[in-house]
């Protein structure tokens, strides 16, 4: 419903050899993965593993020190984040960092900063109908609401610039397990639509439960990968994330 | 009751230019937390390249304009090349680099203008308009309706345009406005272009009642940051409130007490803020939550 269709080809991204760095400390090292189109492919990974900076890095506000990205064919890797919002990258980011002083509305309007269409006011309404609570708290400073509510915002905030590939950054961080639920509902309900979705989560289980794929990031490198179905099942990851 | 009818006419005038400036420095905070003391730099473009212009033959419309330009371009320049290099500096440094660009502006404008005083006509005549008892002359009701008019446009680009809120999206979280295709760059230039333009306007509107030079930013700029101060750093409507009691208070102040304390009025009012009332007359306490 809110996934761009296009008829041309599978949208995919590739990341190839990437590095990012903070200063002198190096947070990605030597990256590699890729997401096929309608996938949802899963990142876990202890705190501190980089998988925000790898987020932030696909989504250009941090820059990567080497290696490439690659969306539809397109190397975007020295792309500034407008640039890369208009290619149809979104991302949800980690504490869901809502616009406080901004109504609702206006923080959803802020996720179609830069469309030009006249469809706005539709998705927003589609937007009200995925999570109708915010719908009843449009002109409410989103500052205001709960945590749930601003991880809501925060989707569908992301989801107004009708995004062909969503980057989601903990969704389920600091949330009662019943919104966890909601939100997890509403990314499979996305994927069912034909949103492309790269999910980064501590909760190593249920972040593979509903994703095709999956990647293990450990001190910035890709330690495991495999179908989200097989990981689940690995000793490893059972031992490591999973807390079995 | 005339008299005091008479400082509060030319208090509110007064204090109509520390309502501009005021607001012109809750722009640039709003967007980038930096205080900007060469607030009052624009405020002195603003008149003294109005009066030379003039002088040499453009019309004065059309001077005004050109000074509201070099304002704008003097803001950016700024932006561009004073704070832009200086991301990530405590409030503190950036702080000291406003004071000394102020002092740079201030200087550079001595070379191409004067140190003399200037003043250029009153837009509609110096007639005094009787009002009650007291009088008050056509050009202050030009800078009092063009205080209302900024305060009125401002609010409204604030409030109802979709630039206005990314401004404010931009201030509030400037990760989050990036990932969604906000320049938080260009919203930055965007505000200091603004504020530049307002002080400038501030300027060209003051200087047929009190002649401008050079040297007259500093103490503007000092005085408008009360204002900011006493409304709560930040809250427009508070600037305004805040600038428009700086002027009223100083007038009354060099009426019934004396012209020497004129412009203590400004330090007590910022010290008695910092001291009793931290957060200003309309701060208020941040309702986010996390």
């Amino acid at each position: 419903m809110l996934a761009r269709e296009e008829a041309s080809g599978p949208a995919w991204l590739s990341v190839e050899g990437l590095a990012s760095h903070y200063g002198r400390i190096q947070a990605l090292r030597d990256v590699a993965l890729t997401i096929a189109k309608g996938e949802i492919v899963s990142l876990v990974g202890a705190n501190g593993a980089g998988k925000t900076t790898l987020l932030r890095t696909i989504s250009g506000v941090q820059p990567a020190s080497a290696g490439r990205i690659v969306f539809e064919g397109e190397d975007i890797t020295t792309l500034a984040a407008t640039a890369r919002v208009s290619r149809g990258i979104a991302q949800v980011p980690e504490g869901r960092q809502i616009f406080g002083p901004l109504s609702v509305a206006d923080n959803l309007r802020m996720g179609a900063y830069l469309r030009k269409d006249g469809e706005i006011a539709v998705d927003m309404d589609r937007i009200y109908a995925l999570f109708p609570i915010l719908a009843g708290f449009r002109a409410r400073p989103g500052g205001s609401l709960s945590g749930g509510q601003q991880q809501m915002l925060a989707l569908g905030r992301a989801l107004m610039s009708r995004p062909r590939l969503l980057l989601l950054d903990e969704p389920s961080m600091g949330l009662a397990p019943v919104i966890v639920d909601q939100i997890f509902a509403a990314i499979v309900r996305l994927k069912s639509e034909g949103m492309t979705i790269f999910l980064v989560e501590q909760n190593a289980f249920a972040a593979l439960s509903i994703a095709d794929r999956g990647y293990a990031l450990e001190t910035g490198s890709v330690i495991l990968s495999g179908n989200a179905r097989d990981l689940l099942a690995d000793e490893k990851v059972k031992e490591a994330y999973l807390g079995i | 009751m005339s008299q005091f009818l008479q400082f509060l006419f030319s208090g509110l005038t007064e204090g109509a230019v520390y309502a501009m400036v005021a607001l012109g420095f809750t722009i640039i905070y709003n967007a980038s937390d930096v205080v900007n003391f060469a607030q009052g730099e624009f405020v002195m473009l603003g008149g003294m390249v109005t009066f030379f212009a003039n002088a040499a033959g453009i019309p004065l419309p059309l001077a005004a304009l050109i000074a509201i330009l070099v304002a704008v371009v003097a803001g950016l320049a700024l932006n561009r090349f004073a704070i832009e290099p200086a991301r990530g500096a405590s409030v503190v440094n950036l702080i000291i680099i406003t004071i000394g660009a102020s002092i740079f502006i201030k200087g550079l404008a001595q070379l191409v203008f004067d140190k003399r005083f200037h003043r250029f006509p009153a837009f509609s005549g110096d007639d005094p308009i009787r009002v009650l008892d007291a009088t008050i002359l056509p050009q202050s009701l030009w800078v009092l309706f063009g205080a209302c008019a900024i305060f009125s446009g401002l609010w409204l680009f604030f409030a109802r345009t979709l630039v206005g809120k990314a401004i404010t999206a931009v201030a509030a979280n400037r990760l989050a406005a990036e990932l969604v295709g906000i320049s938080a760059k260009r919203m930055m230039a965007l505000s200091f272009a603004l504020s530049a333009a307002i002080g400038a306007i501030a300027g060209i509107l003051i200087t047929p009642i009190s002649p401008t030079s050079v040297e007259v930013g500093t103490l503007l700029a000092l005085k408008g940051f009360a204002g900011a101060m006493l409304g709560g750093m930040g809250n427009p409507l508070g600037a305004v409130a805040g600038g428009l009691i700086v002027g009223i208070v100083e007038k009354m102040s060099a009426g019934y007490v004396s012209t020497n304390y004129k412009d203590a009025v400004a330090f007590i009012i910022i010290i008695l803020t910092l001291l009793v009332l931290p957060t200003g007359l309309f701060g208020k306490a941040r309702v986010d939550r996390v």
